[in-house]
């Protein structure tokens, strides 16, 4: 009369599709909380899921109830001392002496609805901002870097990577293997025909006629191309060869760079970083930061403690290209440099700048990056670095950037020139 | 020799089946009427999947299954909750979903509790038995789902789900509370379904028919009460008399509405069915072990289970979350039991009528023809109300104390039993609103009356309804509370509401 199921192998997520209903429905508030978190994250950790925080007022969905107030009675269990017309002092305002059902369903209490999202997800929300075409997202959310080599053949797999000229071979072998036979005895059959017509037999010759065809027959039943001839060409994924890069962060946090810019340049080297993680094994990453004089500093300081003065790029320059000589042999290490500013710059600095990357650090990295925040007209740093860009057009990018959606245009020309590399 | 079923806490497929024919054969010999059972063993993960789509098996999507589901994730993944042993649908089969991480008198106890307790107070019980159709519903619910699919495909995923939120929010409002409908099948249902969306096309809506009148007829029509008696099914009302809205969302209205019908002897008779559940899991348990069919160690997990099941805290108690409906459903059905089989006076004296009478018979009769509200009202004795020592509190909130009114002495039982009576009448926990007025001359504003009772005021979340309210009819939404025949308050939407 019972039936019993086993159901424990049917699809556990049966809830995927609500649940991503509701990520969307509740987008902005995930973007604010992934935002939030970028700006609390060290650069090197963004590769989490994160813990997203909703008032629950915006999550509630709203019935028509009773509100408190009003007068009722309700029953209790548990009654110890109480009788009749005995009067109970009321709680103070808040204090919800009132266990009750209708009590809670009011929930004043204002406790956040939380729930995590996973890596995958904080990822895409966080390139989403960024506008990001899919095809990078994917490049930057990929886990390991893998290629597909050709290891010989195989019987089975896809029509797309079938061998055409090996499984006919195949075929070819096989039809002669399975008709040597049947060849054989036909050759001995139409020897003894012809002898039969010599001899003049025509019971004989009707047999063997009748044999004849019937190995005939037989022989073309030999299918032309039958599955086990089939070959496929077989491929495997092998991680990509990698090594070790370093990446340098140069910003200038004279009094002109607030808090903002400086945030808008932690997006733009948390990009760089989680584009380097996916290429290389070994990461360092290097903080330089500037005023009139460099310094290096780690994270914390770099991207949230406030210097004013006057500025000077070349003092960031060399000190990179001092730090570069002394720890990173440009030969073991991928050099990757960004570099952030407002623009301003000593006036005659900007051409001593131009010079140190021209003949020093240039010709070292992989690639330097420079972003200029602001809304306004370049000044001389920029002009001075445009030359550097006509002269050096695969290692140097530079861009102005007034929002997060213009971090990516640097970026495109980086990821373009890294598919020109693995497309030779 | 031991004739145990089993001496292990470890299930096999084998155990289990065997265990459900063991409990079958006990509870025929209790006279327990059950649709066929499909036991559904699945994960922890996929007990979390039926959790959140409140228990159907299968449901259309929304987003909030999807906050229900990472609600119930979270809290899981903490700690804070263990999941339900159980889960169990009021279909034909009865489906009935146990959990892998159960150990075997946890997998005894369950289908006991759900395939032959909740499954026979399903198929009995009367306003199950009126208001749902146990063999289509799980047709219905597909039928549902693939139309909301197809909605979502022709007008976008938005405008469903807004639609959708709407209809949730009159969710309790779209039942039926007197009319029986007829069961009809799910293909029935599909064609009726297009039947309705064409006539819906053609015909002309008579309410709105302005085609200009002869003087005299204007002034009798000026008369016209629209409704002509208030309707409190509001989903019913606007699925069929809403101005702007398309075939497609009448039929989406409908299926909301279907569901929460389906629901509606759920809601009340939470205390009864959990309390038969649990007093047959408990009887047929121990009917087992009386044949000696399974050992000590059985019982003593089996009862650690059912005591924390039926613990009830008291009022004081740090863990007192109102009244535990196993609690006190189970200790009623035992309680009459009792009555039967051993009265006292005062029982004999309370309930002249079942003292002393079969128990089985009257514990039947008890199960098909009640709802919580008129169980309590019919069967919780002093002994009980001794036990749980209840009392009653009133509360004014215009008084400064909370007011002892009734305990449970001589003079309190029949006050206290009416008072939690009344507590699980649907119609005193919602408001009570009705639709009294659609102004079919003028604005084709809609009012809704709120009648008030015992001075309590409609929730803040009021005017967010009012708001849904206003999507679906397309007009203006007035919302008048009122406190026997003055009107305390009046809220409109869109506009702002004024206190009088």
């Amino acid at each position: 009369m019972s039936y019993i199921i086993d159901r424990r192998l049917n699809g556990k997520n049966k809830s995927m599709v609500n649940r991503q209903r509701f990520l969307r429905r509740y987008r902005n508030h995930i973007k604010e909380a992934v935002q939030d978190a970028v700006n609390r994250r060290s650069i090197t950790d963004m590769d989490r899921g994160e813990q997203i925080s909703i008032p629950t007022r915006n999550t509630h969905e709203p019935r028509i109830s009773h509100g408190p107030g009003g007068k009722q009675t309700r029953v209790y269990p548990g009654n110890k001392q109480f009788n009749p017309g005995d009067e109970l002092e009321k709680p103070q305002q808040g204090g919800g002496g009132q266990g009750s059902g209708q009590a809670s369903n009011q929930g004043e209490g204002e406790e956040d609805f939380t729930f995590a999202i996973t890596r995958d997800e904080f990822l895409n929300y966080l390139f989403d901002d960024l506008a990001l075409p899919n095809m990078v997202k994917q490049t930057l959310a990929r886990t390991k870097n893998f290629k597909t080599r050709r290891a010989g053949f195989v019987s089975e797999g896809t029509p797309n990577n079938l061998s055409v000229i090996k499984s006919m071979r195949n075929a070819h072998a096989r039809r002669i293997g399975m008709g040597a036979g049947k060849r054989r005895k036909l050759k001995q059959l139409q020897a003894e025909l012809e002898e039969a017509q010599h001899s003049d037999d025509p019971a004989r010759i009707q047999r063997l006629e009748a044999d004849i065809a019937d190995v005939e027959r037989r022989l073309k039943t030999i299918p032309f191309l039958d599955d086990i001839d089939l070959r496929y060409r077989n491929q495997v994924k092998v991680p990509m060869p990698t090594s070790k890069a370093v990446m340098f962060c140069l910003m200038d946090v004279s009094g002109s760079m607030t808090q903002d810019v400086k945030d808008l340049a932690k997006r733009f080297y948390l990009l760089l970083y989680l584009f380097l993680e996916r290429n290389y094994e070994q990461i360092e990453i290097v903080f330089i930061r500037h005023h009139t004089s460099a310094k290096e500093v780690d994270e914390q300081e770099f991207f949230y403690s406030r210097e004013t003065g006057g500025t000077i790029v070349s003092s960031a320059l060399r000190l990179m290209q001092d730090i570069i000589e002394a720890r990173y042999d440009e030969n073991e290490w991928n050099i990757y440099a960004a570099q952030a500013s407002d623009g301003d710059n000593w006036d005659d600095d900007s051409p001593l700048c131009a010079k140190l990357l021209h003949e020093h650090l240039l010709p070292a990295v992989q690639y330097f990056t420079y972003i200029e925040i602001t809304p306004n007209d370049h000044q001389a740093l920029w002009e001075a670095y445009k030359n550097v860009g006509k002269a050096f057009p695969a290692q140097f990018a530079m861009a102005q950037i007034r929002g997060a959606e213009d971090i990516y245009p640097v970026f495109r020309e980086l990821f373009a020139k890294d598919q020109y590399q693995e497309a030779i | 020799m031991s004739q145990y079923i089993s001496t292990d806490s470890d299930w096999t497929f084998e155990l289990l089946q065997e265990y459900d024919s063991e409990i079958a054969r006990v509870a025929a010999h209790y006279g327990l009427d059950t649709y066929p059972n499909q036991i559904e063993v699945i994960s922890a993960e996929q007990m979390m999947d039926a959790y959140s789509s409140v228990g159907m098996p299968i449901g259309y999507h929304h987003w909030s299954y999807g906050k229900q589901f990472l609600a119930t994730q979270k809290s899981y993944q903490r700690g804070q909750m263990g999941l339900a042993y159980e889960i169990v649908i009021n279909s034909n089969p009865c489906i009935a979903y146990l959990m892998e991480e159960n150990t075997l008198p946890m997998q005894a106890l369950v289908i006991a509790h759900a395939c032959y307790g909740h499954n026979s107070f399903f198929k009995n019980n009367y306003l199950f038995r009126t208001w749902t159709d146990a063999s289509s519903i799980i047709d219905y619910l597909v039928f549902a789902k693939n139309y909301l699919r197809k909605c979502e495909e022709r007008h976008g995923q938005d405008e469903v789900e807004a639609l959708l939120d709407a209809c949730h929010a009159l969710q309790n409002y779209g039942v039926d509370r007197y009319r029986r409908p007829k069961p009809i099948s799910a293909a029935e249902e599909r064609m009726r379904q297009q039947e309705r969306e064409e006539i819906r096309q053609q015909q002309l809506n008579d309410l709105w028919r302005t085609l200009p009148t002869r003087k005299q007829e204007a002034a009798t029509k000026k008369q016209r009460q629209f409704p002509s008696e208030p309707q409190e099914n509001l989903l019913y009302f606007i699925e069929k008399n809403a101005p702007l809205l398309q075939p497609w969302q009448r039929e989406v209205v409908r299926i909301v509405r279907k569901i929460s019908q389906y629901f509606y002897p759920q809601r009340q008779t939470q205390v009864m069915n959990e309390g038969w559940a649990t007093f047959w899991h408990y009887t047929l348990l121990n009917h087992l072990y009386d044949e000696g069919k399974v050992n000590d160690g059985f019982m003593m997990e089996f009862l650690t289970s059912h005591t924390s099941v039926v613990y009830q805290p008291g009022f004081d108690s740090p863990y007192f979350n109102g009244i535990n409906p196993y609690a006190l459903g189970f200790n009623m059905f035992q309680d009459i039991r009792r009555i039967c089989e051993h009265p006292t006076d005062e029982d004999r004296e309370w309930f002249p009528d079942i003292a002393g009478k079969d128990w089985l018979e009257t514990l039947h009769f008890a199960m098909r023809d009640f709802k919580d509200e008129s169980f309590i009202q019919q069967y919780l004795s002093p002994h009980l109300m001794r036990e749980f020592h209840l009392f009653s509190i009133y509360d004014d909130d215009t008084a400064d104390h909370y007011k002892v009114d009734a305990i449970h002495n001589e003079s309190g039982f029949r006050r206290l039993r009416e008072t939690l009576s009344r507590q699980y009448d649907l119609s005193v926990r919602e408001p009570n609103i009705q639709i009294t007025h659609v102004d079919i001359e003028g604005d084709r504003s809609i009012t809704l009356r709120h009648t008030q009772q015992d001075g309590m005021p409609l929730s803040g979340d009021t005017f967010e309804v009012l708001k849904h309210i206003h999507l679906l009819w397309g007009f203006d939404v007035h919302l008048e509370s009122w406190d026997g025949d003055h009107m305390i308050k009046r809220m409109s939407c869109p506009s702002i509401s004024v206190d009088l």
